[in-house]
């Protein structure tokens, strides 16, 4: 039944693509058939993906296609079931944000046959991802996934910098995929098929499970957009059209967290804590750094890109964490671990997609991606400032909302670590907690500058002080994921609870005193280490709320008087006098000044011996380290090897039949 | 879990929770009466803030023509979320159901939610001072907030327990034996207690219109009833950290069950140990300057470092393997 039902998901997702071809000159089709049909998608796949998460069980099928000897096989379980769930969902509310959206695009020739196809199929890929169950057909379903996501990251293609991003996209999937493939290569080796089954009964030496892991890691993090391998990340996702931008953060780094738990935990099996400590490291610094690297963004949509390089980190911590809890035989405590990077997984997805629709909404309205010519939109765009402002205080992990509940959870899982044996590793883990504490800290400043430049203050620009309403369906789609985030911050123990049938699937042991206490109290590890009842702290909140505003607030004519701005005096204050962002994240720039390439240009021009200044420019840069350090030096690689291997090309054509004259010669040697 | 949430054990939170609202006053004009003494400046009474609230209370409103809803709730939410981190805290008694509602993290949690609207309502006018005392605050802040829950982190492993009771309780049951990594956190926590409530070195409660000033730059706009919750928030904020800071290291007189005569000796024990700390914060304050605003990340970075020696040396010193 939910397989039936995840596989008309995938059908409707299909029928989406199909009727955008008709979509030529004619808005409508996208708007009242392909959208409908990508929320029918989403709904289906949310429903069958929560139904297996009910019930925990396991349904497979053959499909009719694929190769005689490899027929496509499908598998649902619970691990499939929460991923399917996130692309439902996610889907569901873009199908909800899409129409309003693209009314943008009614006028001046933009491809609509390509936008509207290639959502379709991006949908459907990831759909077939996570329900494959040989490696051809992931593989088939992974590369459908990012090529048609590749079109849509070129939407834009009249500019150049769009252009490039898509290269460079296109590039570092395929390499990540390559990587995947090898890694599928080793377990399909020694499983003798590339049925997951036969992966999952293969006996690998550790020598081998190490190395399909660390290709694994290297494709799947690729994909998730880890640190130092996200170079593609912050260029790709921001300048595709918004809706697309949430299903690539939201959905589609999921869909690599979803193979890189499918690879490690369930095909290779025995897991190693060393893969553990790799994966904990380099989660807890693309954690740091993307938050930090997020701070300096001015451009919305590449600040929220960049915010999703942390959260990946912060999944992949949790995960690290599990490995290394597994891999020392703790499984009750490994269990946690996972369900809490998992539960992160499953929120990251939830909040970043309702931020980038908000993006989207913002930018839509204001035709600006700058947070420096936005200002005061919390009064002209009222609905989007509200979603918008939850969304930023779940993913700044503030109470009650439910970026904090799976923080909480990983950080509770942290402090077990004084059960490990391993001294180097009993001091690995708490500090990567302070790593998290940290990321967790500076995502609050991130935040507060992102919301608060953009949203408050005085417009400080034309068109942001002209800012006019939304369309109803965009408000809606935003609305649904802040009341997602609301609830599964407000009532973690239903989410937790759907979620440890996965630990039990894949190591046999579940979470054992989570939720026994009733819905109310959250207990990860017993009553007497840890609780936390987010129902009993929302219900405090409005209480003290209630009192405070029941006390204090006086009723009548007399609350309060309108008045001018202070401005000690000196004349009305314009909005180029506020504090710009890039001000804001100047005191964080300067404490942790080593981790950018800052190039910063001051031109002073004076007069009067330099009494008086009469033109003053100043431009800043923020960079990346990773470009410089790693990928120029393998992009020089990449071009001297070309350039050494070109001398073979002479261009004479005695050379080339010289040439082909000793190929034949070696052959005839080698086969005799 | 529903055995701690009796009649008698919600009536103590409520009544905690009122002690704290009431006393954090008490404790700012007790620090500045000591501060007054020590520069040789008459000190005002006790009474002083009670009445400067009573004065706020009764004023008029003035907003900002462009003041958005957020401005107008966020004193209420900055109030709440102090209120509720206070209510979390074991003041009189170590039998307190809201630390098992609300565990230490949640603590900073609820902190962290009133620094984000306190920052937020700073940039809501579009004033430079505004933007800059925000800026300054989440900068600085997210320097501290990981500082203490690093402390928060040694604490919880030695008493195996992330609940602020369990962990006073834990203390008070061990007795005073010295331990480096109590040691660590709790310098590491005074130094996030003074950032974090916003005193000498690191703000200054009294200075206005200072290009140095970090918290009163924030709420600068605000007047009436909502700078008398704001300022009260910040008042809660310092006992808050007075609190955190006597019952978890020095927990001598805290109450272990629910009987009129203990609570009283808490009481009574609990006002002598902040009176005291008041004392040596009006000692600090008076003997030492304000420091450069880019100095204060040093000082924030060592209590981080301070409390990340903390949680080593209790791993690698006192863990039993």
């Amino acid at each position: 039944m939910a397989l039936n039902l995840a596989l008309a998901a995938v059908l409707a997702a299909l029928a989406s693509a199909g009727v955008s071809l008709f979509a030529q000159r004619r808005i409508a089709v996208l708007k009242y058939l392909a959208f409908p049909f990508l929320l029918l998608s989403g709904l289906c796949a949310a429903v069958a993906g929560g139904m297996i998460l009910g019930d925990g069980d396991v349904q497979s099928a053959q499909l009719p296609f694929g190769l005689p000897w490899l027929p496509w096989q499908v598998r649902l379980d619970v691990l499939s079931g929460l991923f399917l769930l996130i692309i439902g969902i996610v889907t569901f509310a873009v199908g909800l944000f899409g129409p309003g959206y693209v009314s943008e695009y009614e006028h001046g020739g933009h491809p609509l046959v390509q936008l509207g196809v290639f959502t379709g199929l991006f949908v459907a890929g990831m759909q077939l991802v996570v329900l494959a169950n040989d490696a051809f057909m992931f593989m088939i379903a992974w590369e459908l996934m990012s090529l048609s996501s590749y079109f849509l990251v070129v939407f834009h293609h009249e500019q150049a910098a769009n252009r490039r991003a898509g290269f460079l996209y296109l590039l570092m999937a395929h390499v990540g995929g390559l990587a995947i493939l090898l890694g599928y290569g080793v377990l399909a080796t020694f499983g003798d098929g590339f049925s997951f089954d036969a992966m999952r009964a293969a006996l690998l030496s550790p020598l081998w499970a190490s190395v399909a892991f660390s290709l694994a890691f290297f494709g799947f993090g690729m994909k998730a957009g880890l640190v130092p391998l996200h170079a593609w990340l912050p260029e790709a996702h921001p300048v595709a059209p918004s809706h697309i931008s949430a299903l690539m953060s939201g959905v589609m780094l999921k869909v690599a967290i979803y193979g890189f738990v499918r690879m490690t935990l369930d095909l290779i099996g025995d897991v190693q804590w060393g893969w553990g400590v790799a994966v904990l490291l380099i989660g807890s610094i693309s954690a740091l750094l993307g938050i930090l690297y997020a701070m300096q963004q001015n451009d919305l949509k590449r600040l929220l890109a960049y915010s999703s390089i942390e959260n990946v980190g912060v999944i992949f911590l949790g995960l690290g964490m599990a490995l290394v809890f597994i891999g020392t035989g703790h499984q009750g405590l490994g269990a946690i671990a996972l369900v809490a990077g998992l539960f992160h997984a499953f929120n990251h997805a939830l909040f970043k997609s309702l931020l980038f629709l908000g993006a989207g909404n913002v930018i839509q309205r204001t035709h600006e991606q700058n947070i420096e010519r936005m200002g005061g939109l919390l009064t002209r765009l009222p609905y989007t400032g509200v979603f918008f402002l939850i969304g930023s205080m779940s993913i700044a992990s503030l109470p009650p909302f439910n970026g904090f509940a799976s923080e909480w959870l990983t950080f509770q899982a942290a402090l077990q670590a004084g059960a490990l044996d391993n001294g180097v590793l009993r001091i690995l883990i708490p500090f990567t907690a302070a790593m998290l504490a940290l990321t967790g800290a500076l995502s609050v400043a991130c935040f507060v500058k992102a919301y608060g430049v953009a949203f408050l203050g005085q417009p400080r620009s034309r068109r942001a002080r002209h800012a006019r309403a939304t369309a109803w369906g965009m408000r809606g789609a935003q609305g649904l994921l802040a009341l997602l985030c609301l609830l599964a911050g407000v009532l973690p123990n239903v989410m937790v609870n759907l979620l440890s049938t996965i630990p039990k699937l894949l190591t046999g042991t579940g979470l054992q005193s989570a939720t026994v206490h009733g819905w109310l109290w959250l207990t990860p590890v017993s009553s007497t280490v840890a609780s936390y009842s987010a129902p009993l702290v929302l219900l405090g909140i409005l209480v003290a709320w209630g009192l405070a505003w029941q006390l204090l607030h006086p009723r009548g004519a007399r609350a309060v008087r309108r008045g001018a701005i202070w401005d000690c005096g000196f004349g009305p204050l314009n909005a180029r006098m506020q504090y710009t962002g890039t001000s804001f994240s100047m005191p964080l720039r300067r404490i942790f000044s080593p981790v950018w390439r800052i190039e910063e240009k001051v031109d002073r021009q004076s007069e009067a011996e330099g009494l008086r200044v009469s033109r003053l420019a100043h431009q800043m840069q923020v960079h990346d380290h990773s470009w410089a350090a790693l990928y120029e030096p393998i992009g020089r690689f990449v071009l001297l090897a070309a350039r050494r291997i070109a001398l073979l090309q002479q261009g004479n054509i005695r050379v080339y039949i010289a040439y082909s004259f000793f190929t034949l010669l070696v052959l005839l040697w080698l086969i005799s | 879990m529903a055995d701690l949430l009796t009649l008698n054990g919600w009536l103590l939170a409520l009544l905690q929770a009122a002690l704290f609202v009431a006393g954090a006053p008490l404790l700012t004009i007790w620090v500045k009466r000591n501060k007054c003494r020590l520069q040789n400046r008459r000190a005002p009474s006790l009474l002083q803030p009670y009445r400067d609230l009573a004065k706020l209370f009764r004023k008029q409103v003035v907003l900002a023509e462009n003041a958005s809803p957020l401005f107008r709730c966020a004193p209420y939410i900055v109030f709440a979320a102090t209120v509720l981190a206070a209510a979390t805290i074991p003041l009189l008694s170590t039998n307190l159901p809201t630390a098992a509602i609300a565990d230490m993290i949640v603590l900073v949690g609820f902190l962290a939610v009133g620094r984000f609207f306190l920052a937020l309502a700073g940039m809501d006018i579009g004033t430079a001072f505004g933007g800059m005392g925000a800026s300054r605050e989440v900068s600085l802040s997210s320097l501290a907030e990981p500082a203490m829950l690093m402390v928060i982190f040694t604490l919880a492993m030695s008493a195996q327990s992330t609940n602020l009771s369990s962990v006073v309780q834990y203390l008070y049951d061990a007795g005073l034996v010295l331990r480096p990594s109590l040691l660590f956190a709790l310098l590491g926590l005074l130094l996030v207690a003074v950032a974090e409530s916003g005193r000498i070195p690191v703000d200054n409660p009294a200075t206005h219109l200072e290009l140095t000033m970090v918290h009163e730059a924030m709420i600068l706009e605000y007047s009436g009833r909502h700078l008398a919750l704001m300022e009260w928030a910040a008042q809660l904020k310092l006992m808050i950290f007075g609190v955190l800071i006597v019952n978890i290291f020095f927990p001598w007189g805290i109450a272990t069950e629910l009987s009129a005569s203990a609570l009283f000796i808490g009481l009574l024990a609990v006002t002598v140990k902040l009176s005291l700390i008041g004392v040596v914060l009006a000692f600090a304050e008076t003997s030492l300057a304000k420091m450069r605003v880019f100095l204060v990340p040093q000082f924030l970075n060592l209590a981080f470092l301070l409390a990340l020696l903390g949680a080593l040396s209790h791993i690698i010193l006192e863990v039993d393997i």
